[in-house]
């Protein structure tokens, strides 16, 4: 039986992690390479570059973090941040990304998951969607949450599936930073509208959000999160340990 | 010195810095004289089989690893790579493959519950049909590795290593002689990964 993946996301500006509450308010935390050797040893099952640098430089750093993080760590790593092209693909994948997201960068352009896709394959096409609720309804995102596209989520994201992306990252920008629990109306939304992995992001505080998001949502494939693995409020193994104790499939 | 088949399909970076952890040279190459100098062999690839096949094919790749192979040399698919020893392949019409081993690629739709995603992302485990196989000299069954397929070995009889469960058992590992297929990533599978890899560096061929 496939297991339920749990993954660390890694916010990386100028070569350094950083996450924020609501997207704003950056706290420097660690070096990524350190960040994701620990957590490979600790039983992530994948790990998340997210690259919220603006400048070339920045960049230029990113990619000399993903090379090293590759070239230690050997689990799958996802890169997300400022895709916007084939040729922003092609950058990360050849430092040794596996999987790319896109998420303002497939709004801009809809031509960019039908071409990415037919490049590397769907595997490779992650569609991170940062959705909201609006006057009730479920609004896309862009730029880093700050941006309402007016865009309805769900069919943003049939449609991004449709296209070729091969897995969902939903990041509920209602819980994100919130450590209050996943969104689980949001999820089960999406878990209803497409048939590829969907990976559940935004609101885990504690192991009980995880225990419950699995419980809750069998189709949910993955829970991600960023500050509680990073600052050890959560442990990744003690967290397997207690998905497991609750018969949740997990890699131990 | 082992050899990374080079015809143009994926991205080979983490492929040789997971040898190199284990302390194996390796050479990304498509430079037949190497292919031939080389101790062993590792055939990857992504993508579609067709395209693959035939990239195979015009770069004279696919006459070289069926010759080395039949001189005994250690020779390990991986992925689309495992999936390019068997007979034929079935995505997106029917394409013929090195016919290494015998069996058929086909969708697992074929055979999954329908509520099963596809692809199959993610870390199953392993189930032995052949405990004796020289790859898995330092790991058990029930260990994990990572898979990301949408199509599976069919047929592959008494060649079938190791299945994983995924609503149906999907082949995870062929073995004939001194040919290995994993449709896993053993370079994204951790520790269990590295282990395979390393006992395949340990396989014993004509020219080690």
């Amino acid at each position: 039986m496939i297991t339920k993946r749990i993954i660390p996301c890694l916010d990386v500006k100028d070569g350094r992690v950083v996450k924020g509450v609501n997207f704003e308010g950056l706290n420097d935390v660690s070096s990524p390479v350190t960040l994701a050797e620990y957590y490979s040893n600790c039983g992530a099952d994948e790990l998340v570059f997210y690259d919220i640098t603006a400048s070339s430089d920045g960049r230029k750093l990113f990619t000399d973090i993903l090379t090293e993080t590759a070239s230690k760590v050997f689990i799958p790593l996802t890169v997300g941040g400022g895709i916007n092209t084939i040729e922003d693909f092609d950058r990360v994948l050849k430092c040794g990304a596996d999987k790319v997201s896109v998420n303002s960068g497939a709004i801009r352009n809809p031509d960019l998951i039908p071409e990415a896709a037919k490049l590397y394959g769907d595997q490779c096409v992650v569609i991170s969607a940062d959705v909201k609720r609006v006057d009730g309804v479920f609004r896309v995102f862009a730029k880093g949450g700050r941006e309402n596209t007016g865009m309805e989520a769900i069919e943003w994201i049939k449609r991004c599936v449709g296209n070729g992306a091969g897995e969902v990252v939903l990041n509920s920008i209602d819980t994100d930073g919130v450590k209050n629990g996943f969104d689980l109306e949001m999820l089960d939304a999406v878990c209803n509208a497409v048939s590829v992995p969907v990976i559940a992001s935004g609101g885990a505080g504690c192991i009980d959000d995880f225990t419950k998001l699995f419980k809750t949502l069998p189709k949910v494939d993955a829970g991600l999160a960023a500050s509680i693995f990073h600052f050890g409020e959560v442990s990744i193994s003690d967290l397997k340990q207690e998905l497991k104790a609750n018969g949740i499939p997990v890699r131990i | 010195m082992l050899a990374i088949i080079d015809y143009g399909v994926g991205n080979l970076f983490s492929l040789s810095c997971s040898l190199k952890a284990i302390g194996k040279e390796s050479v990304i190459t498509s430079d037949s004289e190497i292919i031939r100098n080389a101790d062993r062999i590792i055939l990857p690839g992504v993508g579609a089989f067709g395209d693959a096949a035939e990239k195979l094919r015009s770069s004279g790749m696919a006459e070289l690893v069926k010759e080395q192979a039949a001189a005994g040399k250690p020779l390990m698919g991986i992925c689309l790579g495992m999936q390019l020893l068997l007979d034929k392949s079935f995505e997106y019409g029917e394409h013929p493959g090195l016919g290494l081993i015998s069996g058929e690629i086909r969708p697992i739709s074929d055979v999954i519950p329908e509520d099963y995603k596809i692809p199959q992302i993610g870390w199953n485990y392993l189930k032995f049909n052949k405990p004796e196989c020289p790859i898995f000299k330092y790991i058990k069954e029930g260990d994990f590795v990572y898979f990301v397929h949408s199509f599976y070995g069919t047929d592959c009889s008494e060649n079938t290593a190791a299945v994983t469960e995924y609503g149906a058992p999907l082949t995870a590992v062929v073995w004939k002689d001194n040919v290995f297929g994993c449709q896993f990533h053993p370079e994204k599978s951790g520790e269990v990964g590295l282990s395979i890899l390393r006992a395949f560096c340990e396989t014993e061929g004509p020219q080690c």
